[in-house]
């Protein structure tokens, strides 16, 4: 060794160097494992679009099919819950469906690309759960004022028969609509934007 | 015998870690009936290890096998039904333990200086056992594991900007499903009990640095004898071992009841809608989660903001993490505060009490707004007591313990 009690400034530098990359290697090497946590390509390509045949609908129901493990639901409507949905409602926080929670076809009064089809993804933009199909008004159960629509039993969320969500309820916005298009007068796919959009 | 222990010690001091730990650990002689708990804590510890390991030998963490797992094990594996029952309550009484202790701390000011780092490390093996409750319910995979895991992890979906990619990488998919399902059985397995381990270790090194806090909330240090050890003291072992084994005795009694005549506890303990298998595309008609969490997701429901529910109830643990500093009180039993301590703590535990009955129900108005002023006394609690605390009127605090001889 020599005299000097301290390190030198080179065995200093050479430490802190030492200590700086390999640091920055062990932040780096987290990596691979953070990364197996994501969705495998598996799980990726599962989430790919559905074909559905609504040619067995009748008018007024509804019919839940999975898309990525989602429900998704098609909502036949009678021209009753047609009218219903052009009414004005100031029970409703966002009735223009301002905010971006659809895609730009279906942005209009009617939630959708035909009045007669409403195509949601059934999952509470509250906390995820799976609202309740209630289209019958003045329900004992959601008090006189209540129009049909959806309530969300986990914490209590209504939205109305396009999926709209009531002023001063958990959820924060409106059901959301998927990407759909139609093939044919009996065909949909979910999970894809059609061509001429 | 006395060759071969000196023939150890020479290589690993045991007989030292014996003495120091326990014959010759001198903890205050004052010690009540919540100072059971601690050691009781341990215990189910252990018995959740044990019994855990034994169910992991039957158990498939696969989402097609896993409830039938969970059934073949109650039906066809010899005594399965015992060990899953005894994992399953206790996981339960983990929690009724853990709270007890809590608030043994809070009654007697346990936390304070010199043991604010004991509390943390206190607080963090909470804030663990919650993790690990949650990923040990998913396990089963009937209706409310699956729901109820839905529920928390979009918890996290809250999140502005990075929430929705958070919640996927947590899942392992854009739903819970397999993917999850695995990733929770190796997290409630192995990492975390892993963590629970040091933690655990820490925390007890951390006591037995500064010695137990007392009824009295005195410090037995102040006076010792000649030889350096505390009057109020006396030897852990075999004193308070005898003590522990004594309630130990009385809490297997109980403990051994529910898991016998009562193991569902009326669907409490395991709730009734997870006897049926997960079904991503049907909700049951009431999520709630099992009954140690309902008083913080009563918190998340008394918000109506997503993730203004979220920051509320996470502030609601966090909160208990900066006990130490909130409360400026320089005498820390209750024993010795002023009324407005007690009746503070008095109202916090009603609160808290309360939040967990309006967690376990459904949403009504008037259940929404008796959670809101419960929310309202739990977060108060700690905003008042921040505040009264350093002018309180406190008793005389005596230099020794008080023991009715």
């Amino acid at each position: 060794m020599t005299e000097s009690k301290k390190p030198s400034n080179r065995r200093k530098f050479l430490t802190n160097l030492t200590q700086v990359l390999g640091g920055v290697g062990g932040v780096f090497s987290l990596i691979p494992f953070l990364k197996t946590m994501s969705p495998s390509a598996r799980a990726r390509s599962a989430g790919a679009p559905i074909e559905i045949d609504i040619s067995n609908l009748p008018p007024g129901s509804y019919k839940v099919v999975e898309w990525r493990g989602k429900p998704v639901w098609i909502i036949r409507r009678t021209q009753n819950m047609i009218d219903k949905t052009l009414e004005e409602d100031n029970q409703l926080s966002d009735p223009k469906s301002l905010e971006e929670h659809q895609p730009n076809y279906t942005k209009n009064k009617f939630r959708s690309i035909k009045p007669e089809y409403l195509v949601l993804l059934g999952v509470c933009t509250h906390l995820g759960c799976s609202p309740l199909y209630k289209p019958n008004a003045k329900s004992k159960e959601l008090g006189l004022d209540w129009k049909g629509g959806f309530f969300c039993p986990c914490h209590g969320s209504k939205f109305d028969l396009s999926g709209r969500v009531h002023k001063g309820m958990p959820a924060p916005y409106n059901l959301e609509v998927p990407p759909y298009y139609f093939v044919s007068e009996t065909k949909i796919i979910v999970g894809e934007n059609g061509e001429n959009v | 015998m006395n060759k071969l222990m000196a023939w150890i010690d020479e290589r690993l001091p045991v007989s030292n870690f014996v003495k120091n730990h326990l014959s010759q650990y001198y903890a205050p002689k004052n010690f009540n009936f919540f100072y059971y708990f601690g050691a009781l804590a341990i215990f189910v510890f252990i018995l959740q290890i044990v019994t855990g390991i034994f169910l992991t030998i039957h158990y498939k963490p696969d989402a097609v096998q896993a409830f039938a797992s969970v059934e073949y094990i109650m039906r066809d594996v010899e005594w399965g039904w015992l060990i899953r029952y005894m994992h399953s309550t206790g996981a339960s009484f983990f929690f009724i333990i853990i709270y007890l202790h809590m608030f043994r701390a809070m009654m007697y000011g346990s936390y304070k200086n010199p043991r604010e780092l004991l509390w943390i490390f206190g607080m963090l093996i909470f804030v663990l056992l919650m993790a690990e409750a949650f990923m040990g319910y998913l396990l089963p995979w009937g209706q409310m594991s699956y729901w109820g895991a839905q529920v928390i992890i979009s918890l996290f979906g809250a999140i502005p900007f990075i929430g929705e990619s958070l919640a996927t990488w947590i899942r392992g998919d854009y739903v819970i499903s397999d993917a999850t399902l695995n990733r929770f059985f190796a997290f409630h397995v192995i990492a975390i009990p892993l963590l629970l381990f040091a933690l655990i270790y820490l925390h007890l090194a951390a006591l037995h640095t500064t010695g137990s806090n007392n009824p009295d909330g005195i410090e037995i240090k102040n006076y010792k004898d000649e030889n350096g050890i505390p009057l109020d003291g006396i030897p852990f072992h075999p004193y308070y071992t005898v003590k522990d084994v004594f309630g130990l005795s009385f809490f297997l009694i109980i403990f051994a009841f529910i898991v016998f005549f009562l193991p569902e506890l009326g669907g409490y303990f395991l709730e009734k809608d997870n006897f049926v298998p997960a079904n991503p595309l049907k909700t049951p008609e009431h999520i709630v989660p099992v009954w140690y969490f309902t008083p913080f997701y009563a918190i998340l429901r008394a918000i109506p903001d997503k993730f203004g529910g979220v920051l509320v109830m996470g502030l609601a643990i966090f909160v208990l993490f900066l006990l130490p500093w909130i409360d400026r009180c320089p005498v820390k039993s209750m024993r010795y505060r002023s009324r407005v301590y007690k009746i503070l703590l008095t109202l916090f535990a009603i609160s808290f009490i309360g939040l967990g009955y309006i967690g376990m129900n459904p949403v009504t108005p008037i259940l929404t707004w008796v959670g809101r002023l419960f929310t309202l006394i739990y977060f108060g609690f700690f905003i008042v007591l921040y505040f009264i605390s350093p002018k309180e009127k406190t008793k005389n605090v005596p230099d020794r313990v008080t023991m009715h001889e």
